[in-house]
């Protein structure tokens, strides 16, 4: 297993790096997923703070005989199902198995039945004249257990990308480079195919699924994106096989500024829908776009995440940098939209107001309380000492994986092996509003 | 191969159209291949323009067949990555195709009996890169036999490198170099444990045999393949990742499970070629022409012909079986 090595000199191995990060419906759970298989619960504290809830080890390596490859166990994404009872439940993956993982809690035990007294004595078997039926209850330590409940497996020939729970809570869509299929959460041994892209011919690949997502309202609609940077809308209403898209965004590329990275540039790498339904957030390798869902042609709004790397394309596509995948997520109200980039940054962008700020996660600068300051890269000469020259950017340094809480500001971000969740501090103080004219002001929440 | 500094790459196949005289001032000096003879008609600055720009593409087209060819096989290689950089492969391809320098290509390396589009890039630009002097590499080859090793494209501002036949002379700048060792680690590491390389150089004539068998079953052979001899398909690169139908049948398994590991090394006789030091004489002819007669040899002689002769007789005895 290969050693890293972090800013610091701290050793870490490539099976603590953060692959996924989700929180729960409820923001109360936060669950991140790792290289290694590792899944881990983080719950949140009356006071604000999220700690360590549950660890458990999701997917195991596997091997594939029939071609002789490793099936990595490394966590692709997490979902969590909206709660119905006192469990939890989440939905994990690897590049071929979905698993269902039931979490609950055990504060009290079973103790005494027949053989013991109250007090915890031996009886004397010859004097037990009655039977204990029911068991008695004592409390315990609080225990978490996860429980593995479901697994969908033998589906994909190809890696699974994407699963994303629909509104219905009772199906789930999984999508792997070249289909896309329809679970029912109850049954493990069938599902059904709605997009194929998969051609006759294998020669004439050209175009894969990269993300996919159903309507957080509509049960009946489900986006998804590809390589050649279009993200289509199908409606499986329609028709069984959703290969017809219901509606296709893409933005047409001015044939002036085409280069042989154009389309490579354009790969989409994540695409979420705002909590209200009516737009779309696309995350390509340089900028994320904000599409309304009633047009197709254009998006509504282009953030330019670090276009500063146009000129480098050509060094980023030898180091394979060019090929990350970043996400991107929605704030509860959708007006302001995130995303990460190189050298442990990530940026944030109001809608309303255009502005943007790039912040850093690093234990450098990230002491617990502090606030954040605003990070700037410069291409020429530096016009503050605290700006970063492109050059010295560290493009190991990727932050690919974060998440926005569902109603509140606050945010996990997965730099390596290290998770950092910021809050608001505005939302420690009563009384005081979040000002929607600049964008929020982060301090480091302890994580663990 | 003398030093000499490189053209910001990306510049000038960022905009494809562009000609900017600036480029120049930090441009390559090098020698036309005789193909070239048709841009001496332009003007000079014209020339420099295209031959720079086509240098660049080609260059491009190197390093983008090489990311295809090694892949890591221990696990499944990126689909999508895979297909976005065959896709950039075909694109190259179309504008040479276009230019007419693919003709000149295909024509200079190929009897012209296939038509350039059905040819395989990879053919055409693995023979070349054998040929040193012909036209200069501009981008980085790590050889696993670790014989050569040649310039890195780069971006000016990103990194500056000076083109040397030794490993240890190539100068990247910090978050370059950090990139590039982390995956030629990797890439190393990975490479070790397959156990054959990926090799660019000749010599492959001993695993020729194996590839006529595999091309039905699409399987990826890229360490065994001579790319002369059997070009990869894009069909290859993306059969890998095909589920077979069906219950292959036990043979066909095992075939698979060994077909990307070289029978050569399970051939006793390559092992014994490589041990024995004098193949045309026998382990006896040896012995005869040691012994001064034919009396008990003496016990602890020096000889180091008598430590071949006991290795001779280990040998022998294993194949005999006695």
């Amino acid at each position: 297993m290969a050693k890293l090595v972090d800013q610091h000199d701290h050793h870490y191995c490539t099976a603590d790096v953060i692959s996924a990060v989700e929180f729960s419906q409820s923001g109360e759970f936060l669950a991140t997923g790792d290289k290694g298989g590792r899944v881990v619960i983080f719950q949140r504290e009356p006071q604000g703070e999220y700690n360590v809830y549950s660890t458990f080890q999701s997917h195991e390596p596997e091997f594939d005989y029939l071609k002789s490859l490793e099936i990595e166990e490394k966590i692709n994404k997490i979902r969590w199902l909206p709660q119905l009872n006192s469990a939890h439940f989440l939905l994990t993956t690897n590049d071929k198995t979905i698993k269902l993982w039931k979490v609950s809690e055990r504060d009290k035990r079973p103790e005494g039945y027949n053989l013991k007294d109250e007090e915890g004595r031996m009886k004397d078997i010859s004097k037990i004249t009655s039977l204990q039926v029911s068991p008695v209850l004592r409390p315990m330590d609080l225990l978490v257990e996860a429980s593995l409940r479901r697994v969908f497996a033998n589906a994909h020939a190809y890696h699974i990308n994407s699963i994303s729970i629909n509104s219905d809570c009772e199906t789930y869509l999984s999508a792997d480079d070249l289909r896309i299929n329809l679970w029912n959460l109850d049954i493990t041994d069938r599902s059904f195919n709605i997009v194929d892209l998969k051609p006759e011919n294998m020669e004439e690949l050209s175009e894969v699924i990269t993300v996919s997502e159903f309507h957080p309202h509509h049960c009946h609609l489900l986006a998804f994106s590809s390589s050649t940077g279009t993200t289509r809308l199908c409606d499986m209403r329609s028709r069984a096989l959703c290969d017809q898209h219901a509606k296709l965004f893409e933005e047409a590329v001015d044939p002036a500024n085409r280069s042989f990275f154009s389309e490579i540039v354009s790969s989409v790498s994540d695409v979420k829908f705002s909590h209200s339904g009516r737009y779309l957030l696309t995350r390509d390798y340089l900028s994320a776009k904000v599409w309304d869902l009633n047009m197709e042609n254009k998006p509504v709004e282009t953030y330019q995440v670090h276009d500063y790397l146009r000129s480098k394309l050509c060094t980023l596509y030898e180091s394979d940098c060019i090929f990350d995948k970043f996400e991107c997520a929605w704030n509860g109200t959708d007006s302001v939209i995130m995303t990460g980039a190189y050298n442990n940054f990530f940026r944030m962008f109001d809608r309303a107001s255009r502005r943007d700020v790039t912040l850093e996660a690093s234990r450098e600068v990230c002491k617990r309380r502090a606030v954040l300051r605003p990070r700037r890269v410069c291409v020429g000469r530096k016009k503050r000492d605290s700006d970063i020259s492109v050059d010295s950017l560290d493009f190991r340094k990727k932050i690919l994986h974060t998440a926005w809480h569902p109603t509140d500001n606050i945010i996990a971000i997965a730099a390596s092996n290290n998770l950092y969740i910021f809050q608001d501090r505005h939302s420690h103080h009563a009384g005081h509003h979040l000002e929607q004219d600049r964008p929020p002001q982060l301090q480091d929440a302890p994580a663990q | 191969m003398s030093a000499c500094t490189l053209v910001s790459v990306s510049t000038v196949l960022g905009c494809h159209s562009c000609s900017r005289i600036d480029m120049f001032s930090k441009g390559t000096k090098r020698k036309f291949s005789d193909d070239g003879d048709e841009m001496l008609d332009e003007s000079l600055a014209g020339a420099q323009v295209s031959s720079s720009y086509s240098l660049q593409r080609q260059s491009l087209l190197d390093m983008s067949l090489i990311k295809l060819q090694l892949c890591h096989m221990l696990v499944e290689p990126n689909l999508c990555r895979s297909v976005l950089i065959a896709n950039t492969v075909r694109q190259i391809q179309e504008e040479m195709t276009h230019d007419g320098s693919w003709q000149v290509v295909t024509e200079a390396f190929c009897g012209g009996s296939q038509s350039p589009s059905e040819r395989l890039v990879a053919t055409e630009v693995l023979c070349r890169s054998r040929e040193q002097d012909a036209e200069p590499k501009l981008f980085s080859v790590l050889s696993y036999e670790g014989c050569r090793e040649e310039e890195v494209v780069a971006d000016e501002t990103l990194c500056s490198v000076s083109v040397s036949d030794t490993a240890s002379n190539v100068c990247l700048s910090e978050s370059a170099r950090h990139c590039w060792e982390r995956d030629e680690l990797v890439d190393a590491d990975r490479d070790d444990e397959t156990c054959e390389s990926s090799r660019l150089g000749p010599g492959d004539d001993e695993d020729d045999d194996d590839e006529d068998d595999d091309d039905e079953d699409e399987e990826v052979d890229i360490d065994e393949e001579s790319p002369r001899d059997n070009p990869k398909t894009m069909g290859q690169v993306f059969g890998t990742f095909e589920i077979k139908n069906g219950t292959p049948g036990p043979d066909s398994a095992l075939e698979e499970l060994f077909s990307d590991v070289d029978a050569s090394y399970y051939d006793l006789d390559t092992m014994l070629t490589g041990i024995q030091s004098a193949p045309k004489m026998g382990p006896y002819d040896l012995l005869d022409s040691l012994a001064p007669s034919h009396g008990p040899p003496s016990i602890g002689s020096p000889s180091s012909c008598r430590s071949d002769l006991n290795e001779l007789d280990h040998i022998m005895e294993i194949i005999v079986g006695s």
